[in-house]
């Protein structure tokens, strides 16, 4: 018992990192139509851009991570604009493989900037809590924290503001947002703007909760994807759920199975999922 | 009001709509009728801009609107429903009429944050107008619901309802009243005499409902195998004998009549 909440605990707090990464991509298959194969490596780059901050100007990673988040924000709508706007017309497969390849090229920018070896935001020995049986970080509840803030800003954004009810409507329905003239590549912008900014979220707690490697977002991508497919494609609350799901699902796994075996675990949901609710979890209409 | 001169559109070798030419008086409601596949909808759909026409033109207001976009045309105030009603289905009846009007600040990075007043005070505005909406069509208790849940015939109505949050001028129906129950088909014909007269819309309604036509049409046109074939008001096309045969097929010419209203 003791074991299982403890897993639990690791399984939420990662499932709240594969949250925010989810919550992204599925807002750019919902208003793009493709899937972001790049969102994993966008995750990296956020967690180096913080570490870039935190080496250069001696902050404590809190602090670096708004700016993490405004840069990668910036480079999701660079790259937006100078590949995938090129090609937004032809087939998504094509889409796709481009994002394939960008995926690489970050990657490979990480290995040529920063090196491909394991780094730290902050060396040294962090004392955990110790509550009865339990072990609890401070790290982790900082991340707990964080991250319910930003979902919390998602749901404002998404059902407050013109632009998220915009991005709402045209991932529902869009040949009617088109007719209806919402702007659509503004939304489109946006939509980029807050993938970008919650990867690089995703990516720091990502490296708070353990380190810092070339590869980090890459192997998160399997279970971001499958999150977002469990959730619904191209629902942001679905992706929450999902996220919290798979989370917990692959800590929990490890009761019965070898943990190396993680991963598959992300893989065997997505598969069960597409083949007997493909539509997701959430009830309603597909 | 709409002007359209001798346009066509052919679908393979199918001649769908052929060298039509008529014109929506400014504050009318006019009637399109025609057997299936008489090429109603194709007419308008490229009326408002959803398909090109191969020939032909089209003028809003004097204005030549062939080039224009969907959602260019929407804006000029001429806008469509459709036979199948669309809706976001999971955004609220209120926020489906929110999302219409073009051009809120709160699209803009800058202002929604330098002068955030102003979105809130255009937010909150656009919110009562889409109250007002909602409260017109008598669909106010739906508000919070989310519009997939509605029935066909509501989403008819959120359907109209859309074309009040702009400053619509001509809207164009497409089969209103197909699918409708009684009750809420009265209520949308009511709304639609309502819109006209307090509004001053201008309607071009294609429609199977002969009572419904009667009722709201005057002109009526009517159009078979692609061509307009007649207009008038509704009493003297019931008489008129080629109308008859291609459409009303009320027994004078016989079976023939009767089958090409079936099959057409």
């Amino acid at each position: 018992m003791v074991e299982f909440i403890q897993l639990l605990i690791n399984g939420i707090l990662l499932g709240s990192i594969l949250a925010l990464g989810a919550i992204g991509a599925t807002m750019i298959f919902g208003v793009l139509r493709f899937a972001h194969f790049a969102h994993g490596d966008l995750m990296a780059v956020g967690a180096y851009f913080a570490l870039a901050v935190v080496t250069i100007f001696n902050l404590p990673v809190l602090v670096a991570l708004p700016v993490a988040m405004v840069l990668t924000a910036a480079l999701a709508v660079g790259i937006d604009q100078v590949v995938y706007r090129r090609i937004r017309r032809v087939q998504p497969v094509i889409l796709l493989i481009s994002s394939f390849a960008t995926a690489l090229i970050l990657r490979s920018l990480i290995q040529m900037i920063w090196g491909s070896s394991n780094q730290v935001y902050a060396t040294g020995i962090q004392m955990p809590w110790r509550l009865g049986p339990f072990v609890l970080k401070p790290d982790h509840l900082l991340i707990f924290a964080a991250a319910t803030g930003l979902v919390v800003l998602v749901h404002v954004f998404l059902t407050r503001s013109r632009m998220g009810k915009a991005m709402r409507a045209m991932s529902d329905n869009m040949n009617l947002a088109l007719i209806t003239g919402i702007p659509a590549n503004r939304v489109i912008m946006w939509t980029w703007a807050i993938g970008g900014a919650l990867a690089a979220a995703a990516g720091v707690f990502l490296g708070m909760d353990t380190r810092l490697h070339p590869v980090m977002g890459w192997t998160l991508l399997l279970p971001i994807f499958a999150a977002t497919i469990l959730g619904g494609i191209g629902r942001p609350y679905g992706a929450i759920l999902g996220g919290l799901v798979i989370g917990c699902a692959m800590e929990l796994s490890t009761l019965v199975i070898p943990g190396s075996y993680k991963p598959a675990v992300a893989f065997a949901i997505m598969v069960v999922t597409l083949i007997f609710r493909p539509q997701g979890i959430i009830k309603g209409a597909a | 009001m709409i002007e359209i001169d001798r346009i066509s559109r052919a679908f393979g070798g199918l001649q769908a709509v052929q060298a039509v030419s008529f014109t929506v008086a400014e504050g009318s409601i006019t009637g399109l009728i025609g057997p299936n596949g008489a090429g109603k909808t194709t007419l308008f759909n490229m009326i408002a801009g959803n398909l090109a026409p191969d020939q032909g033109r089209v003028r809003l207001q004097g204005e030549d609107i062939t080039d224009l976009a969907p959602h260019e045309r929407f804006h000029k105030g001429l806008v469509r429903t459709f036979q199948i009603p669309h809706e976001f289905s999971r955004m609220t009846v209120r926020e489906n009429l929110m999302i219409v009007p073009a051009q809120q600040s709160g699209e803009y990075l800058l202002r929604s944050w330098l002068t955030w007043w102003r979105v809130v005070r255009e937010d909150r505005a656009i919110l009562e107008q889409a109250d007002e909406v909602l409260d017109f069509l008598e669909i106010g208790h739906l508000r919070d619901e989310l519009a997939g849940n509605l029935s066909g015939g509501q989403k008819k109505l959120l359907d109209l309802g859309r074309t009040m949050m702009t400053d619509a001028k001509a809207v164009l129906l497409d089969e209103p009243g197909a699918g409708v129950n009684r009750t809420l088909l009265g209520k949308l014909a009511e709304a639609i005499e309502r819109l006209h007269q307090e509004r001053g819309y201008t309607f071009c309604v294609i429609e199977h409902d002969m009572d419904l036509i009667a009722r709201l049409c005057d002109p009526v046109m009517v159009m078979a195998n692609g061509a307009l074939i007649a207009s008038g008001d509704m009493a003297s096309l019931r008489d008129n004998a080629e109308v008859r045969e291609a459409y009303l097929g009320t027994g004078v010419s016989g079976q023939a009549g009767g089958q090409s209203n079936g099959t057409a």
